[in-house]
């Protein structure tokens, strides 16, 4: 590993990486070697290596740009295999032993880019290139322009296998939440911590300090550096405090809910925090919100200013404070305001490699030029950069003065740039914070927000380390204050000019020439000025729209260094003020977060309840396939070896129509209904009447929405006078207890009714069959099961398998049916029992499908199956069951004009001609076989569609259930089924298949 | 996310809630004594401003209670929280 | 024909991995507390809470989300007027029949849901945290102690939760068929604080605390 010339760009002695613990890592394969400290950015730089990426469009070389979370360029592409993470920003990701990287973008690799031809064809991929050029043929988009440009124009990959890690979240309550621990951040959360209030500092980098970290500074007579420590560890000591590091806020939602995500382990490197989650997520809600997330340092738009060596002032600076590492020998700076002067400067004392500061200011602040010549930089005022030269890395600039003409080539290796800050406005403009412009001070500043938030610091427009301190302190003094302690918020600080600043958008516009190269406002998205202001030209006139059609903050950084720059460019060609054309709205998130980090635990088995009943254990040994129905698994079917699920529901519809089967329907939802007013609320809801059903007894209602439309059906049992046992579909459970729950409280609160769930207090068991009345027989020798004494739709308690039970007399299938409740803690014994005492009766278990067919061949209704919410019970065939005496909700909608007009649709039967040909639910039907293919101009008009469908072994055929216009006019009929490309023949019948005349639910007695 | 306050049991995430639409649209007290019109008016429209709205919410992973909520469209600022029965603030100018 | 009287518990396989999880109890215990007997009662109880008290021993909160003790009962508040009585396993038949008797002619409802939900009584340093990682209810120390008790959601599943010691001990009510759920669930979330031990999790724990 010696000899590769290892940080060759490190200056001695500076910055706080430590230099006693190496690491070892590779970039594109070359094994390079950094220390404890470094980013992975700064470790590049300290190896002389600048070119780390190509551009997305272009594929132009490109290094960094920035030292922090706003980087554009350096994406790079993290470990390999499972762990493997796209378009991580190299000057965020903190190295550690053995960090595997790579460039993205880059064919065949990032110093000679095949793909960089896309750069000699630029002038075809200006601003909405591929709207223009893609739309024509239609078919080509998909099959040839599509792939073809994702395969180009791909950032990193995905990882193709599970990801390895796991990932948390956290719900977090807190007085006072502080985002950014910088100078300000700290002074903010000082106040709040010392008072005892609950506060969170979230800080998105290793430690605190923020521009602390950066540059050279002295609080209270010590070290900025220094203080920043202290500060964190006396915050941190606090119970009262939470300090998180390495987590950034990413969104700043309603009522002061912000979110963060915390990267916990990806600074110890992959795999290596067994069972630690990687990530975590917290939700934090806030009763006050401090904003002290500082400023970002924004570009100059020059000619090729996306050579790599061409960095913003604040990046070097932080290179050479922070991490000791010189970007080059020969440095020219161009700055258009004193901080990035002073930022300038600061370097130089550090890394003594600026020749120059160049600057369009004719009067750049007094101190700092006699500093600048104590410090050997020559300062050329009245001047800006036209144009950098370089192959792979900028080699020289053209400098011009700005009035006149002129230029002069500088030989340098790298370039400082500044042209001005950008408040990092991104999370109050998604709280949302209202933005306004600031003409003297180039930028947005924070201006009203509904929520309560301060904010502080550069943020706040307060760029000074003493301004930033004394603003932070004044933001968590006021925000105590608001939380009614004894605290004197004080009055506002005025702000003071602290930048200097002379706007320099782009040197093209502020020289009026045309300048060769690019000139490059968006770095990721590879958007140009030409591109904006051929937008422009072609009469895009809103941001926004710009935005979209350019692309400009479109891309992972969302634009951080380049939407104030694009909306500045494109006022300017409007010749408009910045503020009338306003500009983006942030969304979140401020910074990307994985996928993994959203789902957080909710993966595998946690992704989602997996309700089961009692009984479960049973179905899942004696080789049960399930059905998701809604969050519970039920049995489909219960296959023997060798079956699949045609031959076991043949079986198992058999068995129930010829033996006995037994099914597990402890799923349907029960609901308790408990009052003197009981039946007269039941009247209300149901279509039917239940004053006069006795006790004892039971009755199958269908309740519908005050629209008509049938939503929900079940049987109800009249337990005492003032006492119903509801049943609903399963998947209708909570719906409808919340429905009845509405009604009681909002309109009826009138009436002494109280509803309870008791789904899962009952496990339920149905006994189905010619036999099941001697297998019941055999459970419960004590009660009398004969017709007379136990006759359809009632229900008796007695003590079935030894157990206290509650059966009911009702069917679902049109067979003899009992169903047994008792406790759930005994729902498995009492299956057990069930099944044994079957067995010399062929007691078959059955699922849901079979479930289907049996309730199908008897033309019963499922909800959701033959209603879709547009069906009345006069459709379905119901109208047994609405009550022509009483009022209930929905219905005055049965004489609506499109309710009770002739040609709705109706429930039929179907059967196929051909037998064996089961029709796909959902499939419309046509009533002609002419003029019959898919297209809308030509086919037959849709009658109505299937909706259940199965093959019945009872029938030997296919059947089905359909909704068809006017379906019970047409009996006899036959309608066709679209299926592939032609039509299948089916005859509309009664939905009744079997049993018309219900004589099989009573058995034999 | 909102932040609501329940009224029996206090500040609770939104995610303890379900939306209940507009407020204060009575069921008719006798809806067969109702014009086809209006109760179409009942049952299909809704109002949509842009600004303070009272609509229902339900409690209904906490206390599965109904009550009201004034709320402002646009900032979602929660204005007034009130039970069942209970009379709408008064309307701000 | 009879079958086992024995009863089932929703959790009743996981004694072992709740022994295994509850190691170092200091930080983190978890148990299931099953059959014990659960009353869903509503009532006015301005007007009939002496009723309920003569029968009960144990008065009604009509402070929203807290639980008072009395005799062989709690009383969890639900709602305004609904209560969640929670007695020894067994009570559930003879509470049920003699509530309704004294509360006959009051609008009242009276239901056995014992065998409905099942308990989860976790504990210690980590319990707080475990449940922060899927419960949005503020709860710190400060804000969710005795006698507090507050309904909400737990990842995805609905629970009542009741802070009986602030410790802390919190018992999770839990329907029968999400109670498998919540237990992974809460397992998982222990298992994850016990393995950053050494990174942050006696610092978050005690910020909860
Ligand atoms: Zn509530």
């Amino acid at each position: 590993m010696s000899g590769t010339a290892a940080n060759i760009a490190r200056i001695e002695g500076a910055g706080k990486i430590d230099r006693t613990r190496p690491l070892a890592f590779t970039f594109n394969g070359r094994k390079l070697q950094g220390y404890a400290g470094d980013t992975l950015a700064s470790a590049l730089l300290a190896n002389g290596i600048h070119l780390v990426a190509r551009s997305f469009k272009y594929h132009r070389p490109r290094g960094m740009l920035t030292a922090g979370n706003e980087e554009p360029n350096a994406l790079v592409q993290l470990e390999r295999g499972p762990y493997t993470e796209p378009n991580l920003r190299a000057t965020e990701i903190e190295l550690y032993e053995g960090l595997d990287a790579s460039s993205v973008n880059c064919f065949p690799n990032v110093q000679f880019d095949l793909r960089a031809i896309n750069g000699l064809a630029s002038s075809i991929l200006v601003a909405g290139f591929y709207n223009k050029t893609f739309m024509w043929p239609k078919g080509f988009w998909k099959k040839v322009y599509e792939p073809a440009l994702r395969a180009a124009a791909g950032l990193g990959v995905a990882p193709d296998s599970p990801d390895p890690d796991t990932y948390d979240r956290m719900h977090w309550h807190c007085d006072v939440l502080v985002v950014g621990a910088g100078p300000a951040g700290l002074s903010a959360s000082l106040q709040a911590g010392r008072r005892g209030v609950r506060t969170v500092i979230v800080e998105e980098a290793p430690e605190a300090g923020g521009s602390l970290l950066q540059r050279p500074a002295t609080i209270d007579g010590v070290a900025g550096t220094e203080w920043a420590s202290k500060a964190f560890a006396e915050l941190d000591a606090m119970p009262n405090v939470l300090f998180l590091c390495r987590t950034s806020v990413f969104g700043y939602y309603d009522h002061n809910y912000l979110m963060a995500v915390e990267h916990r382990t990806d600074h110890l490197g992959p795999g290596r925090s067994p069972g630690v989650a990687r990530k975590r997520l917290w939700h934090f809600r806030a009763k006050r919100v401090v904003l002290a997330t500082g400023a970002h340092e924004r570009p100059i738009v020059f000619g090729n200013n996306d050579l790599p060596g061409i960095v913003l002032a604040n990046a070097a600076c932080t290179y050479a404070t922070r991490y000791g590492v010189s970007l080059g020998k020969c440095g020219v700076a161009f700055v258009n305001n004193d901080h990035g002067f002073a930022l300038a400067l600061e370097t130089q004392a550090v890394a003594r490699n600026i020749a120059m500061i160049i600057d369009p200011r004719p009067d750049p602040d007094d101190a700092l030029v006699k500093r600048a010549a104590a410090l050997g930089v020559r300062v050329l005022c009245n001047s800006v950069i036209a144009t950098a030269h370089g192959w792979n890395r900028v080699s020289s600039v053209d400098i011009c003065p700005t009035r006149g003409t002129g230029l002069a080539r500088l030989e340098c290796d790298h370039v400082l740039v500044s042209g001005g800050l950008n408040p990092a406005v991104h999370l109050y403009s998604q709280a949302p914070g209202k933005l306004r412009y600031d003409a003297n001070l180039a930028c947005f500043l924070p201006d009203q927000c509904i929520q309560t938030v301060e904010v502080a610091g550069a943020l706040n427009a307060r760029f000074s380390l003493d301004s930033a301190l004394e603003d932070g302190a004044l933001a968590g003094k006021r925000t105590l204050h608001t939380l009614g302690q004894a605290v004197d918020a004080g009055a506002p600080a005025e702000a003071k000019d602290e930048l200097h600043i002379l706007p320099v958008w782009s040197v093209q516009a502020q020289l009026g020439l045309k300048l060769p190269g690019k000139h490059f406002v968006d770095y990721q998205n590879d958007v140009t000025e030409a591109d904006i202001l051929l937008a422009s030209r072609e009469g895009f006139r809103s941001v926004e729209h710009t935005k979209r059609y350019t692309t400009t903050g479109m891309a992972t950084d969302q634009g951080k260094t380049s939407n104030v720059i694009g909306l500045a460019i494109l006022a300017a060609s409007l010749g408009k003020p910045i503020p009338e054309v306003g500009t983006t709205t942030f969304r979140p998130p401020f910074t990307p977060v994985t996928f993994g980090a959203i789902a957080g635990r909710d993966r595998g088995s946690l992704s989602d309840p997996v309700r089961t009943t009692p009984m479960h254990a049973w179905h899942v040994d004696n080789g049960a396939v399930f059905e998701d129905v809604g969050q519970w698994k039920r049995p489909w079917y219960f296959p023997k070896p060798g079956e699949d699920l045609h031959a076991a529901v043949a079986r198992e519809t058999k068995a129930l129509r010829t033996t006995a089967g037994v099914m597990d329907a402890t799923t349907l939802g029960k609901i308790d209904i408990q009052g003197a007013d009981a039946a007269e609320f039941l009247n209300r809801v149901y279509t039917n009447a239940w004053t006069k059903l006795a006790v004892g007894s039971c009755r199958y209602g269908v309740m519908c929405r005050p629209d008509g439309m049938v939503m929900d059906d079940g049987v109800t049992a009249r337990l005492a006078d003032d006492r119903f046992l509801m049943t609903t579909t399963t998947g209708n459970a909570a719906r409808v207890l919340d429905w009845l729950e509405e009604w009681l409280q909002t309109e009826w609160p009138e009436l002494e009714v109280y509803c309870t769930t008791v789904t899962e207090q009952w496990a339920t068991t149905a006994v189905v069959g010619p036999n099941a009345r001697k297998i019941l027989k055999a459970l419960a020798p004590d009660m009398d099961f004969s017709n007379a004494a136990f006759p359809f739709m009632t229900f008796r308690e007695g003590v079935v398998a030894g157990l206290a039970a509650r059966v009911f007399r009702i069917s679902f299938n049109g067979e003899l049916s009992y169903e047994i409740n008792v406790p759930s803690w005994h729902g498995l014994a009492l299956w057990r029992a069930v099944i044994e005492a079957g067995k010399p009766h062929g007691l078959t278990p059955y699922g849901t499908e079979t479930m289907h067919v049996a309730r199908a061949e008897k033309g019963y209704i499922i909800i959701g199956q033959e209603t879709d919410g547009t069906v009345t019970p006069q459709d379905v065939g119901l109208e047994w069951a609405v009550s022509k005496q009483k009022d209930f909700i929905g219905k005055r909608s049965f004489s609506r004009s499109d309710t009770a007009r002739a040609g709705r649709k109706q429930l039929v039967g179907l059967l196929p001609q051909d037998k064996a040909f089961v029709a796909p639910e959902g499939s419309h039907l046509v009533a002609s076989p002419e003029r019959s293919t898919f297209d809308p101009r030509l086919g037959s008009p849709s009658i109505g569609h299937i909706t259940s469908s199965y093959y019945s072994p009872n029938l030997e055929s296919a059947f089905a259930l359909a909704l068809i216009a006017n379906g019970r006019a047409m009996h006899g009929k036959t309608v066709y089924c679209s299926q592939g490309s032609g039509l299948k023949p089916m005859t509309v019948t009664d939905p009744v298949f079997i049993d018309k005349e219900g004589k099989r639910r009573d058995g034999i007695d | 996310m909102l932040q609501i306050d329940c009224p029996w049991c206090g500040m609770r995430e939104e995610m303890e809630f379900s939306y209940g639409g507009q407020a204060h649209v009575a069921y008719p007290k006798d809806p067969h004594a109702v014009s086809d019109e209006d109760w179409a008016q009942y049952l299909f429209m809704r109002d949509n401003p842009k600004g303070l709205f009272l609509e229902r919410w339900v409690h209904s992973q906490g206390c599965r209670r109904w009550f009201n909520v004034e709320r402002h469209t646009v900032t979602h600022e929660i204005t007034a929280v009130y039970k069942p029965g209970e009379p709408p603030p008064a309307a701000k100018p | 024909m009879t079958a086992s009287t024995d009863r089932v518990s929703p959790l009743e396989n996981w004694t072992a991995r709740f022994a295994a999880a509850s190691a170092t109890p200091v930080q983190f215990s978890i148990r299931e507390v099953a059959f014990a007997t659960h009353i869903n009662l509503r009532v006015d109880a301005a007007a009939f809470g002496a009723k309920v008290r003569a029968v009960l021993g144990c008065d009604l909160p009509v402070v929203a989300n807290t639980w008072t003790t009395g005799g062989e009962c709690s009383a969890i508040w639900l709602g305004p007027d609904e209560w969640l009585v929670v007695a020894p396993d067994g009570r559930n038949e003879s509470f049920c029949a003699d509530l309704r008797t004294a509360l006959s002619g009051v609008h009242h409802a009276v239901t056995d849901l014992s065998a409905n939900r099942t308990m989860l009584e976790i504990a210690g340093s980590d319990a707080r945290v475990a449940l922060a990682k899927g419960c949005p209810l503020d709860l710190h120390g400060s804000a969710f102690k005795p006698p507090q008790s507050a309904q909400s959601l737990l990842a995805k599943s609905q629970v009542l939760l009741q802070c009986v010691d602030a410790n802390p001990v919190i018992r999770v009510f839990v329907r029968n068929s999400f109670a498998a759920y919540v237990a992974e669930w809460l397992l998982d979330a222990a298992a994850e604080l016990a393995a950053s031990r050494n990174l942050d999790t006696p610092r978050i724990a005690n910020r909860l605390a």
